[in-house]
């Protein structure tokens, strides 16, 4: 089958989804990370790599750290960065999608960085850089819809490499509103092709999809059974918006039941790792005594994510 | 084409490599070698010199001019750089001087971390056929290849280094 994040010699040439991802790509971006890791902590934290080209920051929807870590990885690997205000733009007046794509490779695109809250929309921007013969142009989904959050998922599988050396022993749970998260649909994909032999999903019935027993993840409704020997604890943000409808009671119901307290981290291993993509929701999905606590390595992954996002736009540029 | 077994010893020429090196020690140099003949040159000099400060690490993937063409290569080891280049006498340290083009990338790199005092390049072989304005200050051998032969150092399972020789 086609697949539309690699091009006629197998190579990564826009990252969509980690789905589909070879085990070989996952791991030529997380060992490329950590050589940009280093470039960080120079006194010069620049390298020419894309010195002369331009990234195009497309936020169709808000977010201000994921658009900021792209902006620095950018400017570290010498990119020219323009940031589009979408909603203020051309798309508040009409233009479609694909108008607007065609008007900035106009004016010489090297590569998008595109969150859309439609899933599908960087998919659809690749087809057409195809469809016109635009090759040279590479696309990176920050994060579309529900569908997926690529970069974040393997930001998540750097931090997990960093603190747990491999990946052939481990329980990883995920905890949260996995039914509405991107970040978790490329979490499971990126683990299951790195092969942890257990992941684990937790939360209410209501914020879980249906048949993720078929992606092989185990499914818990009690969070204490969940996270039992847990070698990794990834939790989501509760999004406020799901809090007005029917698929929970309350804030404060929902952290009793699913909120990770130190109370609930001890039955995890106790050298576990607490995750969060941010931003965080403190005391509705995690208690501050664990956010802020020994085990969080939640300042860490935005660090990692900078070094990611440099190596996932130095591996499709060239490509 | 040569036979292997014609090629020169390899760890005989660091040790010779070794001996040009020892009158530049006055000025306390660090060694910086370049992944990966290099970076296993660089070593063996440290023991032979006997160096006590610890040799960096170069990898100059992100700093090469065929980026264009190539695109990133598959394997990029981290550059390490474990002591303060501001003002320090460097000696970086390859396997064979070719075109110049990764003797350029390596000075670039260095220059991010700081402003050396010198950068002297020390090689085992030099083939010729430059295509930037580089030079070694130190080398063993130099040798005449053909165009499509690539003269690569290997480290074998003894730990010994060697080299062979491959045509494209």
């Amino acid at each position: 089958m086609h697949n539309p994040q690699l091009n006629d010699r197998g190579e990564l040439t826009h990252l969509l989804s980690t789905e589909g991802l070879p085990r070989a790509i996952l791991t030529q971006i997380l060992d490329t990370a950590e050589s940009f890791m280093e470039v960080s902590a120079r006194e010069v934290k620049k390298v020419p790599l894309l010195r002369g080209k331009s990234v195009f920051n497309l936020f169709f929807e808000n977010s201000t750290r994921t658009r900021t870590t792209f902006e620095i990885a950018a400017k570290r690997l010498s990119a020219d960065v323009i940031n589009l205000d979408i909603g203020r733009s051309s798309t508040a007046k009409g233009e479609t999608l694909l108008d607007t794509i065609d008007n900035l490779c106009a004016m010489h695109a090297s590569l998008f960085v595109v969150r859309h809250a439609s899933s599908g929309a960087p998919y659809l921007i690749a087809e057409h850089l195809r469809r016109i013969g635009r090759d040279d142009i590479h696309v990176v989904n920050a994060g579309d819809g529900r569908h997926a959050h690529p970069t974040q998922g393997l930001l998540d599988m750097y931090t997990i490499r960093h603190y747990k050396k491999d990946f052939s022993n481990l329980r990883v749970a995920i905890v949260g509103d996995i039914l509405h998260s991107r970040v978790a649909r490329s979490d499971i994909h990126a683990l299951t092709t790195l092969g942890v032999p257990e992941v684990r999903a937790i939360g209410p019935e209501t914020l879980l999809p249906k048949h993720l027993d078929k992606l092989g993840v185990h499914v818990f409704h009690d969070m204490e059974a969940g996270l039992k020997d847990c070698d990794v604890v990834i939790m989501l943000r509760l999004q406020n918006e799901r809090m007005n409808g029917a698929l929970l009671p309350s804030a404060g119901e929902y952290f009793r039941h699913y909120g990770l307290t130190p109370q609930k981290l001890v039955l995890a291993k106790p050298d576990a790792i607490v995750m969060h993509p941010g931003p965080m929701n403190r005391g509705v999905e995690i208690h501050s005594a664990v956010a802020d606590g020994p085990q969080a390595v939640i300042l860490p992954q935005v660090t990692f994510g900078i070094a990611v996002r440099m190596a996932v736009m130095s591996i499709v540029a060239g490509n | 084409m040569h036979p292997n077994d014609t090629l020169p010893d390899a760890e005989a020429q660091c040790r010779q490599l070794a001996e040009l090196i020892r009158p530049m020690l006055a000025k306390d140099p660090a060694l910086v070698g370049i992944y990966s003949g290099g970076a296993w040159i660089a070593e063996r000099l440290s023991e032979l010199l006997g160096l006590d400060r610890e040799t960096g690490l170069i990898d100059v993937s992100f700093y090469r001019d065929d980026f264009a063409e190539k695109g990133l290569h598959p394997q990029v080891k981290p550059t390490l750089i474990p002591f303060d280049v501001e003002g320090r006498h460097l000696i970086l340290v390859d396997d064979v001087l070719y075109t110049g083009r990764t003797t350029r990338a390596a000075i670039n790199e260095l220059f991010d971390y700081g402003r050396p005092a010198s950068v002297s390049l020390a090689v085992l072989a030099d083939r010729g056929d430059r295509e930037l304005p580089v030079a070694a200050t130190w080398k063993v051998w130099d040798v005449a290849l053909e165009t499509k032969q690539n003269l690569v150092l290997e480290k074998q399972d003894d730990g010994q280094l060697a080299w062979r020789l491959e045509n494209a």
